[in-house]
């Protein structure tokens, strides 16, 4: 821009003086003004910030990274910079997926991928991110065009497809597999999925992918009347995966026969959103950099201001035979695990000296409590208050019919010709 | 099933059900499965047929069976209104149900999802939860679409949303 204004500039000075006749003088004048103006229009334009190498402590106006830096200084993280080495990905840039993305953004994440198929419309006005002069755009397009604006350090990748077709899913697991980022790290490409999306479907997708690949992912979602919402912590094989039990929803505390459902159109929030894409991202922050506490399920009814959390066990009778393998997996590990975890509490616990009390009267010791691992199916179905099945669990059927070997002599092709006759006939 | 009419409920037990908890990344056991498929397919349009209750055609648009094409109709007031349908069967497929779609209505009803996807979620999805994996695309057809066209085609040419085929040609002579 700069440079195209001074040679414009130069232009109009050389065809001045070349020009003999004087009456266009004064419209040569007028244009060259004109330049001017925008040269002074172009000045003041807003400039995009460059990036940062290092992150750095120092408490300066310019220093984009002061305030999250002062997290170390205050004894909340213990290395903050380590934030720039985790790739998250967002998937479903809604509501939710555009504040947590913007959150990460500038928190100066290391690598965001972003997700979704959608356009922004102007029904989308409602809730936070997006802007009316974006309408029309992807949603992937639009979120990256302010991101890159907002942190130039973060990495940004988009994907405009739809996760749950055969070539969507493909596509998917491939990018969640690139290591090419930090090609020394362990496990897939990322360090965690963040589930933003809007359906059951989508949910089931990104279970999938992530049972397959053991991704620790988190699933959050807002209720159709916008008042109540959730987030999950899911470990492959740790936790209860998102197919192990019927997916939960917040009661909304009113009778739900009296809601009315006409049509599709969901309700949102901008706030039950924005609450909802913060706890997402505080528990994300929580899990990537080590600190407080990490929230296996924490629930959320604006109604009540009410917070419910819970914990769940992987069922071992789950429908995902990715999610049963990643089950074995952990059960493989425990020994190791326990002898981690012993060794651990060895070092931070200083020697014992003696026993506590010199006479035991009555003969009281401690027990140790140590977890049966007997699978209780019932695990899943006992939900805490305020937390309801969206959907029923599938019905009993029998498994002898299908275990007995299926004398099979269709051929596919043959059956497809017999469904085009019929079609034709 | 309460709340449902006896003749669709009859038809319902007259479709074969699945056997395979299988999808389309499930190489093989996704191929028995589409055979599966085929043959409650056939069945169903089969019996529509005889019953004189034809009203749809659907085959696969690619070999692997992932993408379905067709058409459904519905008569209103003795005309026939006919549009296209479409659907993938998801990754995750048996354990969520394929998301129909009838893309030339888009925009028309607000009881559809952006792409054409008719609403499933109240009369449908727990029905396919809870029969995961015995109904296949020809219960999707029977218990999804056929319910949504019956209580949407009404409204929608009532409202004047969508008119007949001929109804731009001529206007007096037809009924």
């Amino acid at each position: 821009m700069e440079l195209e204004l001074k040679e414009l500039r130069a232009d109009l000075q050389s065809l001045t003086q070349s020009l003999p006749d004087p009456s266009h003088h004064a419209l040569l004048r007028k244009i060259q003004l004109r330049v001017e103006d925008l040269a002074n229009l172009a000045a003041a334009a807003p400039v995009r910030r460059s990036k940062v190498e290092d992150m750095s402590a120092e408490v300066v106006d310019s220093n984009p990274y002061s305030r999250l830096m002062a997290l170390q200084r205050m004894g909340i993280v213990e290395n903050y910079e380590r934030i720039r080495d985790f790739s998250v990905a967002i998937v479903g840039i809604g509501g939710v997926g555009s504040v947590a993305a913007e959150m990460l953004t500038r928190c100066g994440i290391g690598r965001l991928l972003l997700y979704d198929y959608d356009k922004v419309e102007l029904a989308n006005m409602n809730r936070l991110f997006f802007r009316p002069d974006q309408v029309g755009m992807t949603k992937t397009d639009a979120a990256v065009q302010t991101l890159s604006d907002i942190n130039p350090d973060v990495v940004l990748e988009s994907y405009t497809l739809n996760i749950t077709t055969v070539t969507g899913f493909e596509t998917f697991m491939s990018s969640l597999k690139n290591k090419s980022f930090r090609p020394d790290k362990q496990g897939s490409g990322v360090d965690l999925v963040l589930s933003c999306v809007d359906n059951y479907e989508a949910r089931m997708a990104v279970n999938q992918a992530c049972n397959e690949l053991s991704q620790t992912w988190m699933e959050s979602g807002v209720s159709e009347d916008a008042v109540s919402g959730h987030i999950q912590l899911l470990i492959p094989g740790e936790t209860a995966c998102f197919a192990c039990a019927p997916p939960l929803v917040v009661a909304s505390g009113v009778d739900e026969r009296t809601l009315k459902r006409e049509g599709v159109c969901a309700a949102s929030l901008p706030t039950t959103m924005g609450v909802v894409a913060g706890l997402l991202v505080q528990n994300t922050l929580k899990l990537l950099l080590g600190f407080g506490q990490v929230s296996p399920y924490l629930g959320y009814n604006s109604l009540k201001d009410f917070f419910p959390t819970m914990q769940m066990k992987p069922n071992p009778q789950c429908s995902n035979v990715a999610c049963l393998k990643r089950q074995e997996e952990y059960m493989l590990a425990k020994p190791a695990r326990d002898a981690a975890a012993k060794a651990k509490m060895e070092a931070e616990a200083p020697t014992e000296e003696g026993p506590l009390h010199q006479d035991n009267e009555w003969n009281i010791s401690v027990v140790d409590d140590i977890e049966l691992d007997i699978p209780d199916t019932r695990s899943s179905d006992v939900l805490p208050e305020g937390l309801t099945h969206e959907l029923p669990t599938a019905d009993e059927f029998h498994k002898a019919t299908l275990d007995a070997p299926v004398v099979d002599n269709d051929d596919l092709e043959d059956l497809r010709r017999q469904l085009e006759a019929i079609n034709s006939a | 099933m309460e709340g449902w009419d006896p003749n669709t409920k009859s038809t319902l037990t007259q479709i074969p059900l699945l056997t395979r908890k299988a999808g389309p990344r499930d190489g093989a056991a996704w191929t028995q499965r589409l055979k599966e498929e085929y043959k409650s397919l056939i069945a169903y349009t089969q019996m529509n047929k005889s019953n004189d209750n034809d009203w749809f055609r659907i085959s696969a648009a690619n070999p692997q069976g992932t993408r379905w094409t067709g058409k459904c109709w519905y008569v209103y007031n003795l005309l026939k209104y006919e549009f296209d349908l479409q659907f993938d069967i998801p990754v995750t497929y048996p354990s969520t149900a394929p998301e129909l779609e009838l893309p030339q209505l888009d925009g028309k009803t607000q009881k559809m999802y952006r792409g054409g996807k008719i609403c499933l979620t109240v009369h449908f999805k727990p029905l396919w939860a809870k029969n995961c994996p015995r109904f296949g695309i020809a219960h999707a057809l029977c218990l999804g679409l056929a319910p949504w066209l019956a209580a949407e085609v009404p409204i929608l040419v009532d409202s004047g949303m969508i008119k007949h085929k001929d109804d731009t040609a001529t206007t007096s002579t037809e009924s």
